[in-house]
């Protein structure tokens, strides 16, 4: 099942090969002169790592992080590469820790790429942070949102682009609280079973126990579950005010349809959902208020023309975790570029420097030094479930924080993350 | 109180019985007369699915759900025709092989086709809601799954007990030397019972596509649990089929009330327990070929 795709480079580029050549020849001349770190002229192209699941629950997800990277290594080719070099993007299916990890090694060994970028899971992007340490090589963990990759686990090699959890469940918090859907209130949680549902039940359990929620019965459910008749009964049984997902990827869809199939009467809320997840839900499935860190009504002008060439280019519409692929990988451009270097120690510093980076939100955002974080805005969206199609039934709210509130205000500091780097 | 949930987690279990059963029999029908395992069942699963939505846009979900298993019956001729035909007296794990690889070839073909995205799929709303008997809550549409399934399960019983159709089956699967030597052609038997299984198995694709996330790799996801029935039920067997859905459907959800963590992982201790002390399964037959 593992697809290995290369992309970039001369060949696959808008730009034609002898235009490429040109514009390489003209780089490693301008390297020469501007007394350009060996590192960088040491291939003739750079190398990109792109690992993420194309298979399993989030295989859904990772065809959309593989179409935004792809698309950014495009642009970025075809308006010359970084620092006159080609980007090539070798992108592989990471489908769980195990040969997450077998296949960093591998990248990094054998096919001598300059830096790791993607994953969605929190568990294999815990494991390709191992590697990358092992191997002293910058990782950009593009879609995993547990915290204990900004905490325990972090690590100086390692840089995290989405929103985390804690986050998430702030950022959904905040307009439960408003609606008065906390205080007092019955929650029950389905919850995935690996380290990122377990991560995000922690941080839900947090807002509850902050918030006057009352938690009365939180089930684990494994990921690779599709029928979820039982814990609807149970549910039922329970009888909460409100009942609270932290499912991840196929799940929240599965579990969307088949609670509008049981049509039980109790509100629903997620503290995470991806935006293809919740198209795929259909129609007058979906209810409630939701997390997500961009969606492509976001009226900025970088937004919309990404959004623009995302359809050019697929014939479709670009969802969140092509959106967060396609910045991070232009954030590592800019970094290459900025900084004349594919060095790892020369990256890092860069990252941690604060620079600002342009995620096409309205504002820009940038790395906190201490944790290796992208500081940014976050939105929840509600459901228009009288909207036409999947698309339009999705509302997207203001971002949060307010244009006056620091960007880390919804951020857990660093202390509290516990990342010691 | 809490009796009455247990009670209704068994039910319930009943009724997921009657889902897993649309996928394992056919699974179950084409080992029986062919001695063939096919691993590609779930990719028929997803190709019946794909294309009762398409059919669905013109003629409605009854059209989907009715014309797409004969579609994907068609397709099961070429199968039979061109692929299977070939492996019947072969070494099983020829044909292990190259189902396996149709069934990647199908969910790639998939992605060609529809795309990796998943297709939103809506119920009729008709068929929305729940509907109460006595404390016992159920869902309306796995209601009307589970009568569709009882017609399936009927009529394949008919079929292969009660009609000239199915004594040469079935005197097919026992001696096949025989039935030739009575001067019955026993190939146009075995492709119509190959037929019926993906016909089946696209059943269940068209009726699940509300219920489920519908994406290429759908097919794989559902096919280990049908695996699973047929290993606990028996290789072949009809009743056990039949007898090892419902028992998976109601120990999942039995495990799901006491102890959710471990409701997936619940049917996979009962195979084993199941093959520890009985390796042929509950009801199933002693198979020479694989011994």
């Amino acid at each position: 099942m593992t697809n290995r795709n290369s992309s970039g480079g001369a060949g696959s580029s808008l730009v034609t090969r002898r235009s490429a050549l040109k514009l390489g020849a003209a780089g490693i001349a301008a390297g020469s002169v501007l007394g350009m770190p060996g590192i960088l002229r040491a291939q003739d192209v750079i190398k990109v790592g792109h690992l993420t699941p194309k298979t399993g629950f989030l295989g859904v997800l990772g065809e959309y992080a593989t179409l935004g990277i792809k698309l950014s290594v495009d642009q970025i080719n075809a308006a010359g590469g970084v620092n006159g070099k080609m980007l090539e993007l070798i992108s592989e299916d990471s489908i769980n820790p195990d040969v997450a990890t077998t296949k960093a090694q591998r990248m990094i060994e054998q096919d001598n790429v300059d830096f790791l970028i993607g994953e969605i899971s929190s568990a294999s992007a815990r494991a390709i942070s191992q590697v990358a340490e092992r191997n002293k090589k910058l990782f950009i963990a593009v879609g995993p949102r547990s915290d204990t990759l900004r905490g325990n686990s972090c690590s100086k090699y390692m840089f995290c682009t989405d929103i985390p959890n804690t986050v998430m469940v702030n950022a959904v918090g905040g307009a439960l609280k408003r609606e008065g859907m906390v205080d007092g209130k019955k929650f029950v949680t389905l919850t995935a079973d690996y380290v990122f549902g377990h991560d995000l039940l922690r941080a839900a359990k947090a807002f509850f126990d902050a918030n006057g929620g009352i938690l009365v019965s939180d089930d684990l459910v494994a990921t690779d579950v599709t029928d979820f008749s039982p814990y609807l009964l149970k549910i039922r049984q329970a009888q909460p005010d409100v009942v609270c997902l932290n499912l991840a990827g196929n799940q929240v869809t599965n579990f969307v349809k088949q609670y509008a199939e049981y049509g039980l009467p109790f509100p629903t809320v997620g503290f995470n959902l991806n935006t293809a997840d919740a198209w795929a839900a259909g129609i007058g499935n979906l209810s409630g208020t939701w997390p997500t860190p961009w969606y492509d009504t976001l009226q900025t002008e970088g937004s919309q023309a990404y959004v623009s060439a995302f359809k050019e280019a697929y014939g479709k519409l670009p969802e969140n975790h092509s959106w967060i692929s396609f910045v991070a990988m232009r954030i590592m451009a800019k970094a290459m570029g900025d900084t004349q270097s594919v060095g790892t120690p020369d990256l890092i510093e860069y990252l941690e420097s604060g620079q600002k980076f342009d995620l096409l939100k309205n504002r820009d955002g940038y790395f906190r030094a201490g944790d290796h974080q992208l500081i940014q805005e976050a939105f929840a969206f509600t459901v228009d479930e009288k909207a036409e199609n999947e698309h339009d039934m999705i509302v997207l709210g203001d971002p949060v924080p307010g244009p006056d509130e620091p960007l880390e205000s919804i951020f857990p500091t660093v202390e509290q993350n516990g990342c010691k780097l | 109180m809490q009796f009455v949930f247990l009670m209704e987690q068994v039910v319930n279990g009943l009724v997921l019985g009657g889902y897993y059963l649309l996928i394992a029999l056919g699974l179950s029908l084409i080992f029986s007369v062919g001695g063939i395992v096919n691993l590609s069942h779930g990719a028929f699963y997803a190709i019946g699915a794909y294309i009762s939505i398409e059919i669905a846009r013109v003629f409605g979900f009854a059209g989907g759900a009715v014309l797409s298993p004969v579609i994907v019956g068609l397709l099961g001729i070429l199968f039979e025709r061109f692929i299977l035909r070939r492996f019947y007296r072969a070494d099983p794990i020829l044909s292990l092989l190259v189902t396996f690889g149709l069934a990647m070839v199908g969910e790639q073909l998939i992605r060609i086709i529809w795309g990796a995205a998943p297709i939103p799929v809506s119920l009729p709303q008709a068929l929305k809601g729940p509907v109460f008997i006595g404390d016992f809550l159920f869902s309306k549409y796995r209601l009307f799954l589970l009568g569709v399934v009882i017609v399936v399960l009927t009529g394949i019983w008919l079929l292969l007990n009660k009609t000239s159709f199915g004594r040469v089956v079935r005197a097919g699967i026992q001696q096949p030397d025989m039935v030739a030597a009575l001067g019955i052609r026993l190939q146009p038997y075995m492709t119509t019972v190959i037929v019926l299984g993906v016909g089946i198995a696209a059943l269940g694709g068209a009726l699940f596509a509300p219920i489920t996330i519908v994406h290429p790799a759908m097919g794989a996801e559902i096919i280990t649990v049908a695996f699973v029935v047929v290993i606990i039920g028996g290789l072949g067997s009809f009743w056990g089929v039949i007898l090892a859905a419902l028992l998976v459907g109601v120990v999942r959800g039995v495990t799901i009330y006491f102890y959710p963590a471990a409701g997936a992982a619940s049917i996979y201790v009962l195979m084993f327990l199941v093959l520890m002390f009985r390796p042929r399964g509950l009801l199933g037959e002693r198979i020479e070929k694989f011994e």
